[in-house]
């Protein structure tokens, strides 16, 4: 690989760690497979772009994480209070996202020309060159936002987030407020979702209403990638391994584009198998053990 | 101080399957007695502490507690003054926390703001302190996840986790049916340490009738939603299991119904 392409990867797998993240807190923490996410994404990234367009780039950012929040917290509202079923309360929200996604870019599509400002080309006005400033930023947010993730889950409210995705009965039990918790949960998953959204539009100047599709799966590729090599230990751990698991798919990909014998477009047909193996890893050692069984019982017989 | 009057609660109102699990039952508890509760199958007594923990509002009657009524608060409310274990010992807990993280969640609710940190280690020399006095080797693992204890030892864990803050009421629900004899003894003398110790007011249903008997200061018995009778002081103290279930058979006009309770009287 090219040094440029190599460190495009290294950027983007920084900035799409911070999706993992998020992936991270709804699936393995909460324990739901929240679809919020490829809304939110694109919500993050169009709002992002919009503000950005308007002038405003480090507004952007802030406003998109915003955005992820409310995005969760509808679905929280969905999931909680109006006992919807949380797969079901993430696609309702996800749809009804696409339009609002729409009247935020006024288009399918929104490119930010070059004589916008982005936070990238405000970092790069500190004297560092175009490409230093890419990388730093993108190091810089995904750092900050893991230190504050780690710190958030060793607060009294992080465990308490924990122990709802655990056992809520226990928390009901714990005189803690299960719903708010649970929605809390997904406010913080989904505002890292559209962060890692809205900054990767002003990373790539641009905006496409279907930048959204798949990202739930490849949020998950991360965490899994980064779980088959660091293993499941604890959350803090969890985190970093999101991050390895954000880096290593992006690299993937970056040469799945590059040199694969397939075209880009197969690109999430390979991580939809990639996520659905690896899932079922659990089921093929469950078969395996009835294997066993079965022989052993053959010789005994 | 519990008092619950004219408890009624039906489920399945209006179908062929409508049963009224209580019935108009009224219940006092003064402050610090320790009743415990037998009662056939389907008597009710899971229905009872149910109502009282906050699972489901009962369809008629009230409940006060400590003077204040709690009738229409919700569970977790209730839970910041109720203490509960449950008979499944993976309820009480969170199996992929640490067994310090555990009890660092049941005690920080009271003693800090929402972003102060979970664990420090002045808690946790408290928590190892009083794991300690249960001797079963608990404090040695504070750091293990709790879904690798077995369940008496989960029990245990529950129990600390309701009373590190001294709960106003404790709901001990058939805690020790789902373990082996020699647990269920242990962790019941551990129960009765803390509930003397700290004096607070319990409930605790069981299948054992003599543990029902020789435990607490007060005995009643539910039959169809209802108490059917309410046995203390000096009468209590000579009742055998015999005269139990002839007193059951004398009001009820069948045989005492609980498979696992006549299969455990001496």
């Amino acid at each position: 690989m090219s040094s440029v392409v190599v460190f495009g990867a290294i950027q983007q797998g920084f900035l799409y760690a911070i999706l993992a993240f998020g992936i991270f807190i709804s699936f393995r923490i909460l324990n739901v497979p929240d679809l919020t996410t490829e809304g939110s994404f694109t919500f993050g990234l169009a709002v992002s772009a919009a503000v950005t367009a308007a002038g405003h780039p480090i507004l952007g950012i802030l406003a998109a994480i915003v955005a992820g929040a409310l995005a969760g917290a509808v679905t929280g509202f969905l999931q909680t209070k109006l006992m919807i079923h949380p797969v079901l309360a993430g696609i309702i929200t996800m749809s009804g996202l696409y339009s609002v996604n729409l009247a935020v870019l006024g288009s399918s599509n929104l490119a930010l020309t070059s004589n916008m400002q982005t936070v990238f080309k405000l970092a790069s006005g500190l004297g560092l060159s175009n490409e230093a400033a890419r990388t730093g930023l993108s190091v810089l947010l995904c750092c900050l936002t893991l230190a504050i993730v780690i710190w958030f889950f060793r607060t009294h409210v992080g465990m308490c987030i924990r122990a709802t995705g655990d056992n809520p009965d226990m928390v009901r039990a714990s005189s803690i407020n299960v719903h708010r918790m649970t929605t809390l949960g997904l406010c913080l998953s989904n505002a890292l979702v559209a962060f890692s959204g809205g900054a990767v539009a002003q990373y790539q100047k641009f905006a496409d209403i279907s930048s959204g599709t798949g990202t739930l799966v490849v949020g998950l590729a991360s965490v899994i990638i980064g779980e088959a090599i660091i293993g499941k230990r604890s959350v803090t751990v969890g985190f970093f391994s999101a991050l390895l698991g954000a880096m290593i798919y992006r690299f993937i990909y970056t040469a799945a584009i590059n040199y694969s014998p397939f075209p880009a477009y197969m690109l999430k047909l390979v991580s939809a198998i990639i996520v659905a193996i690896a899932l079922a890893i659990p089921a093929f050692r469950h078969y395996a053990g009835q294997a066993k069984i079965r022989r052993g019982g053959g010789k005994n017989a | 101080m519990l008092e619950i009057k004219g408890a009624v609660k039906t489920f399945a109102k209006g179908t062929p399957n409508e049963h009224a699990a209580l019935r108009g039952l009224n219940l006092t508890l003064a402050d610090g007695e320790f009743v415990t509760v037998v009662g056939s199958n389907g008597a009710g007594k899971s229905t009872l502490f149910n109502a009282i923990a906050g699972t489901f509002w009962l369809d008629e009657g009230s409940i006060t507690l400590g003077g204040r009524d709690i009738t229409y608060l919700p569970e977790h409310t209730r839970a910041k003054t109720i203490g509960r274990v449950f008979q499944d010992p993976m309820k009480g807990t969170a199996p992929n926390m640490t067994i310090e993280e555990n009890l660092a969640l049941a005690y920080a609710r009271a003693h800090r703001g929402p972003l102060g940190m979970a664990i420090n280690k002045k808690e946790s020399a408290l928590f190892r302190e009083r794991l300690s006095a249960y001797h079963m080797g608990l404090e040695d693992r504070m750091k293990t996840k709790v879904g690798l204890l077995s369940g008496g030892q989960r029990q245990v864990v529950t129990l600390l986790m309701c009373t590190l803050c001294t709960p106003e009421l404790l709901l001990l629900d058939e805690h020790t049916a789902a373990l082996d004899p020699a647990t269920a003894e242990r962790v019941m003398e551990i129960t009765r340490e803390i509930v003397a110790g700290n004096s607070i007011t319990t409930l605790m249903v069981t299948h054992n009738i003599s543990s029902a008997l020789t435990t607490g200061k007060r005995t009643v018995m539910m039959d169809d939603g209802e108490i059917i009778f309410d046995v203390s002081g000096p009468e209590r103290e000579k009742m055998t299991v015999e005269d139990l279930l002839k007193m059951y058979a004398g009001k009820r006009d069948k045989v005492f119904d609980n498979d696992r309770m006549l299969f455990e009287k001496k």
